[in-house]
């Protein structure tokens, strides 16, 4: 299979004002990330906030500006494009976003929020544009009589569904979620996850899914990348890194969730202290402040992202 | 039994009078809290669980809000009789709260030391400097690092970790006997709740304070409540042991619920990732169902459910549940 998208060295970073005698700082948000998605795969990343993980998904999607990297999507550099090659391009990307509040205009019907990104791109006439609209809103589960009304007269996972429904409207081949359960209460977050399995099977969908909750990921993703402070510290397959994870920052983040099950012996491992600031990252290893399996050199020298076995990537010196 | 309660809230009755409507936000909610205990309050948004906090705490804002009707009997008094003056000597001395976002709850123009001291000085009546250095101990037993610094900084210069646990002592500052602790973790990443967590069980193990813990992650009840109260819709469908809530679950939605949450390693030999859904949405509280409010989601719901409101039937010692199907479980006559 060939990748559908591949992220090499994206680095994204923030000037902000501020610092010693008004030199400006530089955020380091997301620090040479490599990335590949193939076709029909489910890509999670994780990571907790201020990792980088959000600026990763807008980055691919060239919603901010990145510092250094190259994007390769659907066999092309989106780099080399020009504008309008990049427009059409970007059909085949969307993206579904955490809040369903705001996320939507609250002055457009439902059927015009639906309708508008095939509008903009020229797609069908009127009539074939609401068709579609109707048949979009019945995918997600919604019904096409609903199409007439207005955000704020939907719960939030019907306004998830709703942004599923936009998304999908041009027929894209990669769909980028940031947190898309996040906002919603458990019962409804099953219902919206059941949707993204079962809409991705029947259009053949990519996913990238951003998520700091492990479970879903679990859930949802063939493929894991867990990011600390804007680098990727593992990779590798959901089974594989969930039942054995490498990297003592994977290791803690998964000890670290609470499990539904009261005789379920807890062999939790507590890190110490906070995220640093991505303003001024630690030398060497991101993660050594705080690991409990820090070694001599950790401070002094970054570990790469390496294949350490076959389709797992880990970046640190000892495991 | 009933005379070792802490707490003992009695058919509890909360509603706001909004101009779109009534909303009847806790309907009748009764449970009692053992000395030491920690008991989880656990349900979705809207079900009734912070208003319950808060009646209990009289943080209701009133108008639009009125706690209608019960009792909520604590230290040979009814708090929901109290006047607010009285309300007030109680709040943070023997029963405290912290809340979910403590950005929010910060005063962001005063140190942290001083809002530490604040209660104290307030409930115990002692001098600037005695207040200070009982808010440098607490910043110590909540593991604070460097608080001798901490106490001289403002809210805005911690990390969200650090000011759950500013929040944290501060409310146990006075050493109180109830700490209400309402979704205390969820603004938090994993790895600090896992920090807090581990935090809050310390400090319950040395001052045996009876804890409220309000959230809706399954995953904390199981590992921090001795016993649970599902809420739905304003009214309490289950109350059990957590160990038997997870192992004996009663109630359709606890069930539903419990099916609905991802757990990691659950997914089935071929990699069947689907969830069991619970269909349908929670009802309005502006409008709730006749009989069972649940009836419109539950996939065991007959005609009686539509009409008849269940009451709890105790199906064993210490578990009750809100449903129909439990009526020919429980001994004849065993209602809560």
């Amino acid at each position: 299979m060939t990748n559908l998208l591949t992220v090499e060295n994206l680095k994204v970073h923030f000037p902000v004002k501020g610092g010693f005698c008004g030199y400006s700082d530089v955020v380091h948000a997301v620090d040479g990330v490599n990335l590949t998605l193939k076709k029909g795969e489910t890509l999670g990343i994780v990571g907790e906030s201020g990792c980088g993980k959000t600026t990763t998904g807008l980055g691919i999607m060239k919603l901010v500006e990145k510092t250094q990297g190259t994007l390769n999507f659907d066999g092309a550099d989106l780099d080399s494009l020009s504008p309008a090659e990049l427009r059409k391009t970007r059909q085949k990307m969307q993206m579904i976003f955490q809040d369903p509040f705001s996320s939507l205009n609250p002055r457009m019907t439902v059927n015009r929020a639906i309708g508008e990104p095939m509008k903009v791109h020229g797609m069908g006439n009127k009539t074939e544009r609401a068709d579609r609209v109707a048949w979009l809103l019945k995918k997600v589960g919604l019904s096409p009589e609903q199409g007439n009304l207005y955000p704020h007269e939907f719960s939030g996972g019907q306004r998830q569904r709703i942004g599923i429904a936009r998304a999908l409207a041009l027929n894209p081949l990669m769909i980028i979620g940031d947190e898309p359960v996040s906002a919603l209460d458990v019962s409804i977050q099953a219902q919206i996850i059941n949707l993204l399995i079962d809409i991705q099977k029947e259009f053949n969908l990519s996913y990238v899914i951003i998520s700091h909750d492990l479970a879903v990921v679990e859930h949802i993703c063939d493929r894991i990348a867990v990011m600390y402070l804007g680098k990727v510290v593992e990779e590798g397959t959901c089974e594989e890194v969930y039942a054995n994870p490498r990297h003592p920052y994977t290791k803690a983040l998964l000890s670290a969730i609470p499990y539904p099950d009261p005789d379920r012996p807890r062999d939790r491992i507590i890190l110490t202290g906070d995220v640093p600031s991505p303003i001024h990252p630690p030398k060497g290893c991101n993660f050594h402040p705080r690991c409990p399996n820090r070694q001599e050199g950790c401070d002094l020298v970054e570990p790469d992202l390496e294949m350490k076995s076959p389709g797992r990537k880990v970046a640190c010196h000892y495991f | 039994m009933q005379n070792d309660y802490l707490l003992n809230v009695k058919h509890l009755t909360t509603r706001f009078h909004t101009p779109r409507g009534v909303a009847h936000a806790v309907n009748g909610v009764s449970f009692g809290m053992y000395p030491g205990e920690i008991l989880g309050v656990v349900g979705e948004s809207g079900c009734g669980k912070s208003v319950t906090a808060q009646s209990v705490m009289r943080l209701i804002p009133e108008p639009p809000g009125r706690i209608e009707k019960g009792e909520i009997l604590f230290g040979g008094m009814d708090l929901a009789a109290l006047t607010l003056r009285q309300m007030r000597k109680i709040r943070g001395d023997r029963i405290s709260m912290i809340f979910q976002e403590p950005m929010t709850s910060l005063n962001p123009l005063k140190t942290v030391g001083k809002q530490i001291g604040e209660v104290y000085a307030l409930h115990r009546g002692v001098s600037k400097k005695e207040s200070l250095d009982k808010a440098m101990e607490m910043l110590e037993k909540v593991q604070v690092p460097e608080a001798r610094r901490r106490v001289t900084e403002y809210p805005h210069q911690l990390s969200g970790g650090m000011r759950q646990r500013v929040m944290i002592a501060m409310a146990l500052a006075c050493d109180p006997e109830i700490l209400i602790a309402d979704e205390p973790t969820t603004a938090l990443d994993v790895t600090v709740q896992a920090q807090i967590m581990d935090l809050m069980l310390k400090l319950q193990d040395q001052h045996k304070t009876a804890i409220m813990m309000i959230t809706h992650d399954l995953g904390i009840i199981a590992e921090m409540a001795n016993r649970v109260v599902v809420m739905y819709a304003g009214r309490i469908v289950e109350s059990a042991s957590t160990r038997v809530l997870f192992h004996e679950t009663g109630h359709p939605y606890t069930k539903g619920l419990m099916n609905s949450v991802p757990v990691i390693g659950a997914k089935d030999a071929a990699g069947n990732s689907r969830l069991t859904e619970i269909p349908g949405m929670v009802p309005s509280l502006y409008e709730l169902p006749e009989g069972c409010s649940f009836a419109p989601r539950c996939p065991h719901q007959n005609k009686r459910c539509r009409t008849e409101l269940p009451p709890l039937f105790t199906v064993s010692p210490g578990h009750d549940v809100r449903c129909w199907l439990c009526e020919s479980a429980c001994e004849k006559g065993a209602v809560a």
